[in-house]
């Protein structure tokens, strides 16, 4: 079947996609944090990062619940603590920033799908926090757009350039 | 002349040529809607096999000059990526009000009461079971409730709307809630943004992930819009719009439209067991 076309996600979606949370897959492990930059180096302010991971021994079997509601009055009740449900949603700030909680997956990334005003069909990459033959296998100059920087301890910052000399990225599925 | 928006200027950010104007504010430059025709134009031209999703790279929609990458996407065809697997939602992540948007204040939106129904299927035909679709559009008057929009149309305190339900095992999904009005923005001069709902679906799959809006038949703006038109396949761009079914109709309440989805992308061969 022939399918359907994207579109691009606008400038008005906070009432409906960000969730109270969205960015805190999991406490007690570590902090990704960056900007979204455009092709003038100007932050964008109205991004939305989705991040898709593996927990910390490698499933991939997710859990429901990322954004749980309170059935009596249909606000977001929060994560259940017992449950990893391995996706996030952030909307990047008034400086183009944003910030994910979560821990380190056991299969060495975050997928990273990012919508964005001006952006007509979303775009993918990922957060590499070990290594495998993928990331192994591009130029070090790609490779790096894929590679935090460690700040701190257990804080790493990963900027995403839409455009330019620093451009990210970006991956295909087919 | 209309009242001056209470917004005032927006950061650089906001203030190129993406956002909704209001009256006062004219858009920069003295590109016309003729000017924005012709370039689509030439690009379906140039662009005539371009594929189903619109084109990054399209410059007749301001927006997307700098918000495009220049290099080719790097081929990932790995059986054993996280992305051919997904996040999954269930009925803890959505209330029943949640499909209903004329039903989530005191008062009822102002506006023509519709329903939008459809299917979700992967490129195979099999229906998406039990997973997340998300809504969102303007008010009746062409207003969204978000503080950037500074169109000078009223905001409806009936009316937020946002919505979200799970798909049943057929892959069906179901929306009640009002027509959207048209709106300006600043893309050009004279700009204005057909009826749209903005649509957010999930596969079973990360790789099947799609945000997209869905159109109304006959609307007279369809012709002019960059948005749309940034898919320079004809066809492909005719399923971006949604049918009216008169027997989805209801007597003495509501006009229905039918919209099925189709997403794109791999998904591990293991999702077919079930999820």
């Amino acid at each position: 079947m022939t399918p359907t076309p994207a579109q691009t996600i606008g400038p008005f979606y906070g009432y409906a996609l960000p969730f109270t949370g969205g960015g805190d897959i999991a406490g007690g492990g570590i902090v990704v944090h960056g900007h979204v930059y455009d092709g003038a180096g100007v932050p964008v302010s109205d991004a939305l990062l989705e991040f898709w991971q593996a927990d910390a021994a490698g499933g991939l079997g997710g859990a429901p619940g990322s954004m749980r509601r309170d059935p009596v009055t249909g606000a977001v009740a929060g994560r259940d603590p017992a449950s990893f449900t391995g996706f996030g949603r952030v909307a990047t700030d008034a400086d183009g920033h944003w910030t994910l909680r979560t821990v380190v997956p056991g299969n060495g990334y975050i997928s990273v799908c990012l919508f964005a005003r001006g952006l007509l069909h979303h775009l993918y990459t990922r957060i590499y926090l070990g290594r495998d033959s993928f990331l192994d296998s591009l130029p070090p100059e790609r490779s790096r757009t894929l590679t935090p920087v460690a700040e701190g301890r257990d804080i790493y910052r990963f900027d995403i350039h839409l455009q330019g000399e620093k451009e990210t990225a970006f991956l295909d599925f087919g | 002349m209309p009242p001056r928006a209470t917004t005032p200027d927006l950061p650089h950010t906001q203030a190129d040529a993406g956002l909704k104007g209001a009256p006062d504010r004219p858009p920069a430059g003295t590109v016309t809607q003729a000017d924005i025709d012709r370039e689509i134009a030439g690009l379906h031209a140039a662009h005539p096999e371009s594929g189903v999703h619109p084109l990054r790279d399209f410059p007749p929609y301001r927006s997307s000059r700098l918000r495009h990458p220049r290099r080719a996407l790097v081929a990932v065809r790995d059986p054993d990526a996280a992305e051919l697997t997904g996040p999954v939602f269930g009925v803890t992540d959505v209330t029943p009000l949640d499909a209903d948007l004329t039903r989530r204040h005191l008062h009822e939106p102002l506006g023509e009461r519709i329903t939008v129904q459809g299917r979700v299927t992967d490129r195979d035909g099999r229906p998406v079971r039990r997973q997340l679709v998300e809504i969102w559009q303007a008010n009746a008057a062409g207003r969204y409730r978000h503080q950037g929009d500074d169109h000078s149309a009223p905001l409806d305190p009936g009316f937020t709307g946002a919505g979200r339900c799970l798909t049943d095992d057929e892959g069906r999904y179901a929306f009640t809630t009002i027509r959207p009005g048209a709106y300006p923005w600043r893309n050009h001069v004279n700009a204005w943004r057909p009826a749209h709902i903005h649509f957010s679906l999930f596969g079973t799959a990360f790789t099947q992930r799609l945000v997209t809006q869905m159109y109304f038949p006959g609307d007279p703006l369809l012709a002019h819009d960059p948005v749309l038109h940034a898919v320079t396949d004809e066809r492909a761009r005719q399923r971006l719009v949604a049918a009216y079914e008169h027997d989805l109709s209801v007597p003495e309440w509501s006009l229905g439209y039918r919209w099925d989805i189709v997403l794109d992308g791999p998904a591990a061969t293991w999702t077919e067991e079930g999820r």
